[in-house]
C-alpha cells in the first residue's frame, strides 16, 4: 500500500502528518518551528515517521504547507494552508461548511461548499489579534504558562469583558484589572472572550463550524465559546492541529492519483490497457 | 514578463514633464499650480501653469520605497498614520527637505504660486494643501464637489461649474494673463484625446492574452495623470496603442500562459508593484484591468462646452459615486475583461478608495457569481502591507479559482 505525508510549517509549530491510502492517519508530530524551518520539518517528519512505524523510502509523495511551504527541501509540492485546511476538514466533515483555523500568528476564515470546494477566504490583517499569539501574551501577563490558561480559565465566576482586542491595549487592560482585584481565572476568561470578538467579526459565522489550529486543540474553552456565539452546529475534527498537514497529505495523495491516471490515460492512447 | 517598447518614450515624456516642472520653479519659465489627480486641470493649462500634481510626487516615493523614511516626520506634525499616506509621505519628505525630483534640481517639491484641489476623490487632498498653503504662505482654493453621487444630475454639475467659473479670477490673477477660451478649448481637447487614448489602451486588455496589466497600467499612466490637457500626452498614447494592438494581432500576451484573469479594484500598493507583478506571473495570472488605471480614462470631455464637460466628468468618476454605480461599474468591467474573479485592495489609509468597508465584495459575489479577495495593504505605507500574508492570500486565491476550473472543466459542457 502506498503511503503519503504531509507537513505544516507553521509559525510557531511545524506539524507531520503520514497517512495510507485509505486517508488513514498512521502518525503524527508536532515539533516548535523555531529560526530554522527547514530543520523543523526534517524533526517533526521523522517523528511522525517513527510514530507511523513506516521509513521514509515507504512514503510515495509528501507535500508541505504553512507559511513555510517553500522552504522544505524534500516536499514534491506544495498548497497553501488555506486549500489544505479545507481539504482536511472536508474529508472528515461533510459541507458546506465554514472552518476557522486559529494559528499562532494568524486566523482564518475558510467557507466550502457541500462538495468541499472553497468558495472564498478571510485572514486576519497584519496583526496579532485574533490569533494564538494574543494568548501567549496574555499568559505571559497572568504570569504562568499558556498551557494552563484554560484550566485557568474554567475556575472563572465573574464575567469580565477586554473592551479591546488589540493584544498591546488588552494586555494593559489586563494589568488594571489585576490591580483592581480581578481574578486570574476571570481574566483568562475575558482573554478568550476577547480573542472570540475577532474572530466572529471576520466573517458571517453560522451553518456547520469547523474550528482547527493549535488554538482549539490546546483551549477547548475556545469551541465552546465560539458554540455558543455562532448560529449553527460547530463540530471539531479529529486532529484539529494537524489539519494542514493531514491536508497536505491528502493533496501528496491527490497529486499522485492524478499522475497515475495521466499515466494510465497516456497508456490507453498507445493501445496498452 | 516582457517589458514594452514604448517604455523608452514613457520615460522621455515623463522626463520632459519633470524638466519643465523644474524650469518653472526654478528659473520662472512659468507660474506653478498645485493640483488634485482629478482637479482642474484643463483650466490651469489654459492659463499657462506648469502643474505639479502632489499625488505623482507620493507615488514615486511609495514607489522607490523611500515613503516610510518620511511618514514618521509628518505623523509627528500631528497627521495620523490612519490618515492617507500619499498626504503623510509627501508632507514628510518636505520636512526632511528632499525630493524624488532631486534628479531634476529640485531639493523639494517645486515651489507653488497656488494649490488647486477638488475634493470628489476625498478630503485628504484638501487638508494636505492647506499644510502647504500654512506652510509656504501660498493660496489654496478649489472645488467642493459632492461625493457619493447616485447618477450625477444637471443640479449637481451647474454647482461643480460654478465653482469651477469662480477659479478663473484668482488663478487670472496668480497667472498675470488672461483666460483665453481658445486655449481653454484645445486644452480639453487635448485632455479628451488623452482620456480617450489611454481608454482604448487599457481595453486593449480585453483580449486573450492581455498585452498589457494592471501593474503595466499603473507606470504607463504617468502622462494621463501629470500631462492632462496638454498634446504630449495623446502624442505618446498614439505610440502606446499602436504597440499594444500589434501585440493583440501577434498574441504576445504581457504574462507568458496566461490562464487566470483578474480585476483589481483600489489602490496600487506602490513599494510592491514589481513583486506582485512577478508573483502573479508565477501563478500564470494576469491581472488584466482595474478601477484605478480607468479613472483617469475621463467620459464625454467636450472643447466645445469645456465648463460644463469637465465638471461633469470629475463627477462622473467611480470614486466620487455611491455604492450602487460603483457595483454596476464593476460588473461591466468583469463581463468587458472576462475576469475569473476581483481582488479588493483594502488600503488602510485610503477609506475612500477601499471599496472593502461596506460589504461590497460579498455584494459582487452573489450578484456576478464571481469569487472576490480581500487583500489588506497599503498605497504607500509599507507598514501595513504583510509580503507573507499576501502571498498566502493570492496564491490561495488562484488555487480557489483553478481548482473551480478544473472542476467545471471536468463537468464538460452543459
Amino acid at each position: 500500500m502506498p503511503y503519503y505525508a504531509g507537513l505544516d510549517s507553521g509559525s510557531w509549530t511545524t506539524k507531520a502528518v503520514v497517512i495510507d491510502g485509505d486517508c488513514e492517519v498512521l502518525g503524527t508530530a508536532v515539533t516548535r518551528s523555531g529560526a530554522d524551518l527547514t530543520a523543523a520539518a526534517e524533526r517533526a517528519y521523522e517523528t511522525a515517521l517513527a510514530n507511523s512505524g513506516r521509513a521514509r523510502a515507504d512514503i510515495k509523495a509528501v507535500w508541505s504547507t504553512g507559511f513555510g511551504r517553500n522552504t522544505i527541501p524534500f516536499a514534491d509540492g506544495s498548497r497553501t494552508e488555506l486549500d489544505c485546511h479545507g481539504r482536511g476538514v472536508a474529508h472528515f466533515v461533510q459541507g458546506p461548511l465554514v472552518v476557522i483555523d486559529i494559528g499562532g500568528q494568524d486566523a482564518k476564515v475558510i467557507r466550502l461548499d457541500a462538495a468541499g470546494r472553497r468558495l472564498s477566504h478571510r485572514m486576519n490583517r497584519k496583526c496579532a489579534a485574533g490569533t494564538g499569539s494574543f494568548l501567549d501574551e496574555i499568559a505571559l501577563r497572568l504570569g504562568i504558562r499558556v498551557d494552563e490558561l484554560n484550566a485557568l480559565g474554567r475556575g472563572s465566576t465573574e464575567n469580565l469583558e477586554l473592551s479591546s482586542f488589540c493584544t498591546v491595549f488588552a494586555g494593559t487592560e489586563l494589568l488594571t484589572l489585576i490591580r483592581s482585584g480581578k481574578q486570574p481565572a476571570d481574566l483568562a476568561m475575558a482573554a478568550y472572550r476577547s480573542l472570540l470578538k475577532r474572530i466572529v467579526s471576520m466573517d458571517v459565522l453560522e451553518g456547520k463550524i469547523v474550528p482547527t489550529g493549535g488554538v482549539v486543540a490546546y483551549h477547548p474553552i475556545m469551541v465552546e465559546l465560539i458554540d455558543a456565539a455562532c448560529r449553527g452546529e460547530v463540530v471539531v475534527p479529529p486532529h484539529p492541529q494537524e489539519m494542514g498537514a493531514f491536508g497536505a497529505a491528502l493533496a501528496a495523495f491527490a497529486a499522485c492519483e492524478a499522475h497515475d491516471t495521466e499515466d494510465t490515460a497516456d497508456m490507453a492512447e498507445l493501445g496498452q490497457p | 514578463m516582457t517589458e514594452l517598447a514604448s517604455t523608452t518614450a514613457l520615460r522621455a515624456t515623463m522626463d520632459a514633464y519633470y524638466r519643465s516642472l523644474a524650469d518653472a520653479a526654478l528659473r520662472g519659465t512659468a507660474p506653478v499650480a498645485w493640483c488634485t489627480s482629478v482637479g482642474p486641470a484643463e483650466l490651469l493649462r489654459a492659463l499657462g501653469f506648469a502643474v505639479h500634481f502632489p499625488e505623482n510626487h507620493a507615488a514615486i516615493m511609495g514607489a522607490a520605497r523611500t515613503a516610510n523614511r518620511y511618514l514618521p516626520l509628518a505623523h509627528a506634525q500631528g497627521y495620523s498614520q490612519d490618515i492617507c499616506s500619499y498626504l503623510t509621505s509627501d508632507i514628510g519628505a518636505y520636512l526632511a527637505g528632499e525630493s524624488p525630483l532631486k534628479a531634476y534640481g529640485l531639493e523639494r517639491a517645486p515651489k507653488p504660486d497656488v494649490l488647486v484641489f477638488n475634493t470628489n476623490q476625498c478630503r485628504d487632498v484638501r487638508d494636505w494643501f492647506e499644510w502647504y498653503g500654512r506652510e509656504l504662505g501660498v493660496p489654496v482654493i478649489g472645488l467642493h464637489s459632492p461625493r457619493a453621487i447616485d447618477d450625477v444630475t444637471e443640479r449637481d454639475i451647474d454647482a461643480v461649474t460654478k465653482q469651477l467659473e469662480s477659479l478663473v479670477a484668482p488663478l487670472e490673477q496668480i497667472a498675470g494673463a488672461r483666460l483665453d477660451d481658445a486655449r481653454l478649448a484645445s486644452a480639453t481637447r487635448a485632455s479628451r484625446d488623452t482620456a480617450d487614448l489611454w481608454g482604448a489602451c487599457l481595453e486593449t486588455a480585453s483580449a486573450r492574452p492581455a498585452p498589457l496589466t494592471f501593474f503595466d497600467g499603473t507606470i504607463h499612466m504617468g502622462p494621463a495623470v501629470v500631462l492632462r490637457g496638454t498634446e504630449d500626452a495623446p502624442a505618446y498614447y498614439r505610440q502606446l496603442l499602436a504597440e499594444l494592438r500589434q501585440r493583440v494581432e501577434s498574441r504576445v500576451g504581457a504574462v507568458p500562459g496566461e490562464t487566470l484573469r483578474l480585476y483589481w479594484d483600489g489602490m496600487p500598493v506602490w513599494g510592491r508593484l514589481r513583486a506582485l507583478s512577478t508573483m502573479f506571473a508565477e501563478f500564470d495570472t494576469a491581472v488584466v484591468a482595474s478601477t484605478y488605471c480607468n479613472s483617469w480614462a475621463f467620459a464625454g470631455l467636450d472643447p466645445a462646452d469645456p465648463w460644463r464637460s469637465v465638471s461633469r466628468a470629475l463627477l462622473e468618476l467611480f470614486i466620487v459615486r455611491s455604492e450602487a454605480p460603483k457595483e454596476r461599474y464593476i460588473a461591466r468591467m468583469v463581463e468587458f475583461y472576462d475576469v475569473d474573479g476581483v481582488i479588493f485592495h483594502d488600503c488602510r489609509t485610503c477609506s475612500s478608495n477601499s471599496n472593502t468597508r461596506y460589504g461590497m465584495p460579498g455584494r459582487i459575489t452573489e450578484r456576478l457569481g464571481i469569487p472576490t479577495l480581500v487583500l489588506d495593504g497599503d498605497v504607500n505605507d509599507l507598514r501595513c502591507f504583510s509580503d507573507e500574508q499576501a502571498r498566502t492570500n493570492i496564491e490561495g486565491f488562484v488555487e480557489q479559482l483553478t481548482d473551480a476550473r478544473v472542476a467545471t472543466a471536468a463537468r464538460g459542457p452543459r
